[in-house]
């Protein structure tokens, strides 16, 4: 019976090794996954220009007054005529702003665009109508409800029509946009969507915050960069002072910061992975050191070195594979668990990680069972006869 | 059967070299029953150790079936161990986790026997010995005589050709000692070669050769007629 408490408590560090390994490979699996789902969401072969530029060297340097040119409504335009590469050229001001309706008010996203960005966002319209490019070349003082904003303002009456006040400006309700959800962290639901001009001017700036362009092929990101680096570059008294970011570079980004957390996460499991083969390797010792007697009687009957060191190899790798077992049981039940109710966190379970973990926990058996299995081997058979 | 010459053992005691066998020769013939004796520290069990391959000697040459043992791997040994020699000890030397029955399947599964084999080999041995009702039992459960009876069943299993036991009623009362010396004598009249190391005079009283040690010597070597 100490003995089976013994083994289990031995175990417990191979267990919680795997179980943790498992975990956070799991849960960086998860978030890798859940990203790259994400900016798929945004729509295939998105190309942003944003102000500014980031320097080879990694910086990011903002657009300062006066040393830099903006990035303008007639960048935007000029993108949309001349780059026939992009589908579209979507000018995106965002900020956040007060909506007010009688006495109610609350605080939002405003995203100022063009009629585009619906399709790009793969947003759909509830009600009324989207912003039109009519509505953008005049200014128009219209705003489009994100599903949360409506029903926080209006409950479930009727809004087309009515008119609301965003930050001092009154603004009509044309439109309400169909329940999307959250994508990046931010509640898509909790926008406004009104026209670029009027954003402009809401927000008191000549300045867009990015363009997004789309490309149908995916083949023809490149080019399209060039296109619109070109383009730009012309417009910008020949310097460049933007940035083109793809959203298959994001995506990349992202997941090297996500595999280099894993794997640092994952090393720092390893480590009590490694000190529950030591916990092995003790336990292996006391336990030969006990039956230096048993190990001497069965030499006496005619076992080989070789039998006495498998019997002991076989118990190292009997308790870091049951305690690599239990492990993977654990840590793929967590994994299963714990998005329930941590709603941020996403996992995957990964074949390879529970390969890894099992193989590793097996080897750390092998490893720390060789040492103390030899020292049984080599005993002599008087002595350990002889030993109380 | 047993060819020993010139044999010596020492044991190192740091600096010091202490002879506890010297130049000891010994002939013994297949089917001989032969009391050690001699007083304590003599060197009797040095030499069944020697004589069991459980340890070797510092000089000089054992033949065993006509082949020089000095001159053998550790591998070998054990497997002479296993198959050439039983082994039967003053305090037993069972395992205490396993069941009778288990201990005596252990010589066999040092020489590959499958396990349903080695119960089938294992229980009529038992029996021999007249245990077959306690073939299920610890050693901690049985008696002292029972404990060394399960002992020489386990030497047996494996059918050697010589038995070595080293004060093997030692630890005996009277009455399960002479149970013991009735297994072995009659094991002795089938063919095998037994070798006893007894302070006993009764026991060496049965046998048809007496070997005396002295300062790891043989003082004195006779035969009955
Ligand atoms: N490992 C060892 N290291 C040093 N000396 C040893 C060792 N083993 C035995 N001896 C010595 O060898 C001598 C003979 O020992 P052995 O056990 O053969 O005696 P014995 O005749 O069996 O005695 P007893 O009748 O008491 O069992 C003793 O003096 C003992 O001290
Ligand atoms: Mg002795």
């Amino acid at each position: 019976m100490s003995n089976k408490v013994r083994s289990g408590l031995t175990m417990l560090g191979v267990i919680i090794g795997v179980m943790a390994v498992i975990l956070l490979v799991a849960i960086g699996d998860g978030a890798q996954q859940y990203i790259s789902e994400q900016l798929a969401g945004l729509g295939t072969n998105l190309i942003m220009v944003i102000p500014g530029k980031t320097s080879a060297s990694g910086g990011f340097h903002p657009p300062s007054a006066g040393t830099v040119r903006k990035l303008t409504y007639d960048d935007s335009l000029a993108l949309k005529r001349r780059a026939w590469l992009l589908t579209d050229a979507i000018p995106i001001v965002f900020g956040t702003g007060k909506i007010k309706y009688q006495n109610m008010s609350r605080d939002m996203g405003v995203i100022g665009t063009s009629p585009e960005y619906l399709h790009l966002r793969s947003l759909f319209v509830e009600k009324g109508s989207f912003i039109s490019q009519g509505d953008v070349d005049s200014k128009a003082k219209i705003v489009v409800l994100g599903a949360k904003v409506k029903e926080e303002l209006f409950g479930s009456g009727n809004v087309l029509g009515k008119v609301v006040t965003l930050s001092d400006a009154r603004y009509r309700v044309v439109g309400l946009m169909h329940k999307k959800g959250t994508s990046l962290g931010m509640d898509i639901d909790d926008n406004v969507y009104i026209p670029v001009t009027s954003a402009q001017e809401l927000f008191d700036t000549d300045q867009l915050f990015q363009v997004m362009a789309s490309v149908p092929r995916a083949e023809d990101v490149d080019q399209a960069i060039a296109q619109i680096k070109e383009i730009l570059i012309r417009r910008h008294a020949h310097k460049e002072d933007f940035t083109i970011q793809t959203q298959g570079a994001m995506l990349e980004t992202m997941n090297t910061i996500l595999n280099v957390l894993t794997a640092v996460l994952t090393g720092i499991a390893s480590i009590s992975l490694l000190v529950g083969g030591i916990g092995i390797m003790n336990i292996m010792l006391v336990s030969v050191r006990e039956r230096t007697r048993e190990i001497g009687i069965r030499k006496a009957l005619g076992a080989r070195n070789r039998d006495i060191m498998a019997q002991f190899m076989i118990e190292a790798v009997t308790l870091s594979g049951a305690g690599g077992f239990i492990g993977i049981v654990v840590g793929v039940g967590l994994a299963l668990i714990i998005p329930l109710f941590v709603e941020i966190l996403h996992t995957r379970i990964s074949a390879w990680a529970i390969i890894l973990a099992f193989t590793f926990s097996a080897t750390v058996g092998v490893f720390f069972g060789v040492y103390p299995a030899r020292k049984a081997a080599l005993q002599d058979p008087i002595q350990a006869l002889r030993s109380e | 059967m047993i060819e020993l010459t010139n044999i010596t053992k020492n044991y190192r005691m740091g600096k010091l070299e202490i002879p506890v066998l010297r130049d000891l020769s010994l002939s013994v013939d297949q089917g001989e029953l032969i009391a050690v004796m001699g007083p304590s520290g003599s060197g009797k069990s040095t030499l069944m150790n020697i004589l069991g391959c459980l340890d070797r000697p510092t000089s000089g040459s054992y033949r065993f079936e006509n082949r020089e043992i000095s001159a053998m791997t550790d591998d070998e040994l054990a497997s002479v161990r296993n198959i050439k020699i039983g082994f039967v000890f003053q305090n037993f030397n069972l395992l205490p986790r396993f069941s009778a029955l288990k201990n005596v399947e252990v010589p066999l599964i040092y020489c590959g026997v499958p396990a349903r084999q080695r119960r089938e080999r294992a229980m009529p041995m038992l029996d021999k010995v007249g245990l077959a009702d306690r073939m299920h039992h610890k050693p901690t459960e049985l008696s002292g005589g029972q404990q060394q009876r399960v002992a020489i069943a386990r030497a047996l299993v494996n059918n050697p050709p010589l038995l070595l036991a080293d004060e093997p009623t030692g630890n005996l009362d009277s009455s399960s000692g002479s149970e013991i010396l009735n297994i072995l004598t009659g094991l002795n009249r089938h063919g095998v070669t037994i070798m006893i190391v007894t302070h006993d005079r009764d026991v060496a009283a049965i046998c048809k050769r007496i070997i005396n040690l002295k300062d790891g010597m043989i003082i004195n070597d006779q035969i009955k007629i």
